[in-house]
């Protein structure tokens, strides 16, 4: 078991360096049969490292933010998140300035997009359910939106980064 | 449960040799109740499964719509329309107040009588609903998207609007014809001089292809009778429509008696194909008629009124070949176009038996001008010339008759409390059915339409006394359903209904869920006073008014705590819902608030005027149960004296 755990681990920093990498290229995850049913669930080994929904490949993210995009996705976060979660402190859900350096970026899309599916089996998700006490709502974002405000926390994160 | 699956699973024959001739006797009976065919079976909608047909059934004196499954009978909503609902703030909330406001100033209630579908090419398509107010004329479209009200047009120059709103087969037109005559243009005049001065209006109100908007486009100034009911005709009929008439004695006291006096009374045949050339030909006068028409409008979630001040009126006098008086006995009620639009089946509520007449004879007697004299210049055509036939000895107090697709008409008789099933062609009965109890009208899922869904028949009966448990002097009415896939009717079931509902409307359940809304775009919110995100809510003071820009999410209020109220104030608490999920409505209520609470679905914006009349505490609650922290989602209001120096403050955490 601990060497597969290694292995898994080995798998997963390799997935997550290149799915953050500016390569450019299609990551696809490809777990073995021993490695999906080692986790709870029966989820895949992509499933939990980048969350349950319908993001099932890594995303094409370039090293340098878009900065209209990211505007709009503040826009966006404003409306329809803001009531729950603020970037530098923890209201109904947790503060979000450093998710993106806890999270993958397909997590935390999932996240966005299918959050009762991720409460109820991810087991991330579940600790943090745990931790806050309100499963967070399901504000049907579509994937643009969501995307978009990926793309604002991303450069929330970098600027805490920046700043630490 | 377990003989169910036991005598589903074995055979009798063993059950008998397994455990006896005795238990073989005691069991079998079951076979015929609990069997396969069993009525229970048929009705029973397991929990979590959908019913296969949504019912509309008028609220009546409820003023409302109520929304049925069947076969299961399960209530599945309310839809207020022409009554206030405190449940919901229809009526209540500054957005909906005006949708309720007539030429008579704000009426809270009506008396809502026919739900009629929209239509396309004859079979209902499950766009809208649309029902009429009895009492202050008015044609209500209710958007089967959203399962509200989107629409409200008053109808001048009537009496009460009863023939109506039926629809012509592309839903060209809704029609609405007055139920008590009245001088029209309405004066100050003796009741006594009914003869000379009451008449009667059919309106026709266009409406729009694509958004539903009702125009009326023209009125046809009709004889002074009763109108009691209408369709349109399809096939070989469509351009004409069909309204009963009584009281053609034209009596004005005492109808009872006074307008039971003539053996036969009219079916009105209207070409209003012909109506068309004359209004395009200019041969309407226009008149000055006040009225109101009242519409939603879901961009800004507010309703749009409009003051109206004239009509396009068509004189039969000046339109010859417009309009035709079949005589029809006696006092009818129903005027009911068979499937294939050749028949229409009169309901004679003091006849033995219903008239059926031919349309196509009805043509061939205009063309020979087979007439019996005419009333106020319109000709009444002789009675054999039209008629197709007649359902003999099918009962007492015969009032409306439904299709199946099978070649069959069913009409309820109120006074013999029964249904009566005939054929077409033969108007032969070939089947009845007792109600409990006084039947009125019948419901078959498109049975009005070109394509009866005929496997259901459900019956609306007036009294049920010692059909359910005692609720003191007032009773229930009630739903009856009847299976008519085979050649006897036979009853289902029975539930009980909300108001009086006096007819339905049926239609396949997969017709109205595929335009289903889950929640409003709050993208497309564009209320005036919307709050998109906590961030903008605010709460500014103008002179003793003050507005509260609020949003509402599981599970808090942005704002919660506002202080700087002052006795005096009209404050305007305008709640966002900032949901985007689909069942997910939020409530709003605070102490001592005159008006009802706020119901606001998901994306929308809901507005509560309040006055407080005390300094004080005010606490402010959802009402609606949204989430494990329901409970939590409070706040408070502070309100001091008139003439006190607390300034507007409030939290956005």
């Amino acid at each position: 078991m601990k060497i597969l755990k290694t292995v898994l681990i080995l798998f997963a920093v390799s997935v997550m360096v290149l799915a953050c990498g500016d390569s450019g290229e299609k990551v696809k995850a490809t777990p073995t049969k021993a490695a999906k049913a080692a986790n709870p669930n029966g989820l895949t080994d992509f499933e939990m490292l980048h969350g349950i929904g319908p993001i099932k490949e890594a995303l094409k993210l370039s090293e340098t933010i878009d900065v209209a995009l990211a505007k709009k996705g503040e826009k966006t976060f404003e409306l329809k998140c803001f009531q729950c979660h603020r970037v530098d402190s923890k209201l109904v859900g947790p503060q979000l300035h450093d998710v993106t350096q806890r999270r993958t970026p397909e997590y935390i899309v999932n996240m966005m997009l299918n959050p009762e599916g991720m409460i109820q089996k991810h087991p991330e998700a579940k600790k943090l359910f745990a931790q806050f006490l309100t499963p967070m709502a399901n504000q049907n974002l579509t994937k643009d939106e969501a995307m978009s405000i990926l793309e604002y926390l991303r450069k929330e994160g970098k600027e805490v980064k920046k700043g630490s | 449960m377990w003989s169910r699956i036991k005598l589903s699973k074995l055979s009798y024959l063993a059950l008998a040799l397994l455990i006896g001739g005795l238990i073989f006797i005691v069991c079998s009976p079951k076979k015929d109740t609990m069997g396969t065919d069993d009525a229970a079976s048929k009705v029973f909608v397991p929990p979590g499964s959908y019913d296969d047909f949504y019912a509309f059934l008028s609220g009546g004196f409820s003023g409302q719509v109520s929304v049925y499954g069947l076969p299961s009978g399960r209530l599945l909503k309310v839809i207020p329309v022409f009554a206030v609902n405190p449940e919901n703030g229809w009526g209540y909330t500054e957005e909906t107040k005006p949708m309720l406001t007539s030429v008579h100033g704000f009426i809270p209630w009506d008396d809502s009588h026919h739900p009629e579908l929209s239509m396309t090419d004859g079979v209902p398509d499950g766009r809208w609903l649309f029902i009429n107010a009895n009492n202050t004329p008015r044609i209500a479209r209710i958007n089967l998207g959203t399962f509200r009200t989107d629409e409200i047009l008053e109808i001048p120059n009537s009496g009460g609007s009863h023939a109506s709103p039926f629809t012509t087969i592309n839903t060209e037109y809704v029609v609405s014809a007055t139920r008590f005559s009245v001088p029209i243009p309405d004066k100050d005049v003796p009741i006594a001089s009914y003869k000379e001065n009451f008449r009667g209006t059919v309106t026709f109100i266009k409406v729009d292809p694509k958004e539903g908007d009702m125009n009326i486009a023209f009125q046809i100034l009709v004889p002074g009778y009763n109108f009691d009911l209408s369709h349109a005709g399809k096939g070989p009929s469509n351009g004409w429509f069909f309204f009963s008439c009584y009281n053609t004695e034209q009596a004005h006291t005492l109808l009872e008696v006074n307008a039971s006096q003539n053996d036969k009374d009219f079916i009105m045949a209207v070409n209003w194909k012909k109506a068309e050339e004359y209004i395009a030909q200019g041969k309407f006068k226009e008149w000055a008629s006040e009225y109101q028409r009242n519409r939603w409008d879901e961009r800004t979630q507010t309703t749009i009124v409009e003051k109206l001040n004239k009509v396009k009126m068509l004189d039969p006098k000046e339109c010859p070949d417009m309009l035709y008086l079949m005589p029809c006995p006696k006092s009818p009620h129903g005027a009911d176009v068979d499937p294939s639009g050749e028949y229409i089946a009169g309901g004679g509520k003091l006849a033995g038996m219903v008239p059926v007449f031919s349309f196509s004879k009805m043509i061939k007697a205009i063309e020979e001008k087979a007439f019996d004299g005419d009333r106020d210049g319109i000709p009444v055509l002789k009675y054999d010339a039209v008629l197709a036939g007649e359902v003999q000895e099918s009962g007492l107090g015969p009032l409306h008759t439904e299709f199946d697709d099978k070649g069959y008409g069913y009409t309820s008789h109120f006074i013999t409390s029964e249904i009566v099933k005939w054929k077409i062609g033969t108007w032969e009965v070939v089947d009845r059915a007792p109600t409990y109890y006084s039947v009125g009208h019948l419901m078959i899922p498109g049975g009005d339409s070109k394509k009866p869904w005929g496997k259901y028949l459900l019956a609306m009966n007036k009294i049920t006394k010692d059909r359910y448990l005692p609720t003191g002097p007032e009773l229930t009415q009630s739903a009856q359903l009847f299976d008519i896939s085979g050649d006897k009717m036979k009853m289902l079931s029975d539930f009980p209904t909300i108001g009086e509902p006096h007819y339905a409307q049926g239609i396949p359940a997969e017709l109205v869920r595929k335009r289903e809304v889950k929640f409003f775009d709050i993208n497309k919110n564009e209320h005036k006073y919307v709050t998109k995100g906590p961030r903008e809510a605010k709460v500014v003071r103008t002179g003793k008014e003050v507005h509260v820009w609020m949003t509402a999410s599981r599970s808090h209020f942005t704002p919660d705590n506002i202080e700087g109220f002052k006795v005096g104030d009209v404050v305007y608490f305008h709640v966002t819902n900032i949901e985007q999920d689909w069942d997910v409505p939020h409530g709003f209520a605070i102490k001592g608030t005159q008006n009802s609470e706020l119901l606001i679905m998901p994306g929308e914006t809901c507005t509560m005027k309040w006055e407080p009349k005390k300094a004080g505490i005010y606490p402010f609650y959802c009402t609606d149960f949204c989430s494990a922290l329901h409970q939590e989602m409070q706040g408070y209001a502070r309100v001091s004296e008139a003439n006190s120096n607390v300034p507007i403050s409030f939290n956005k955490d």
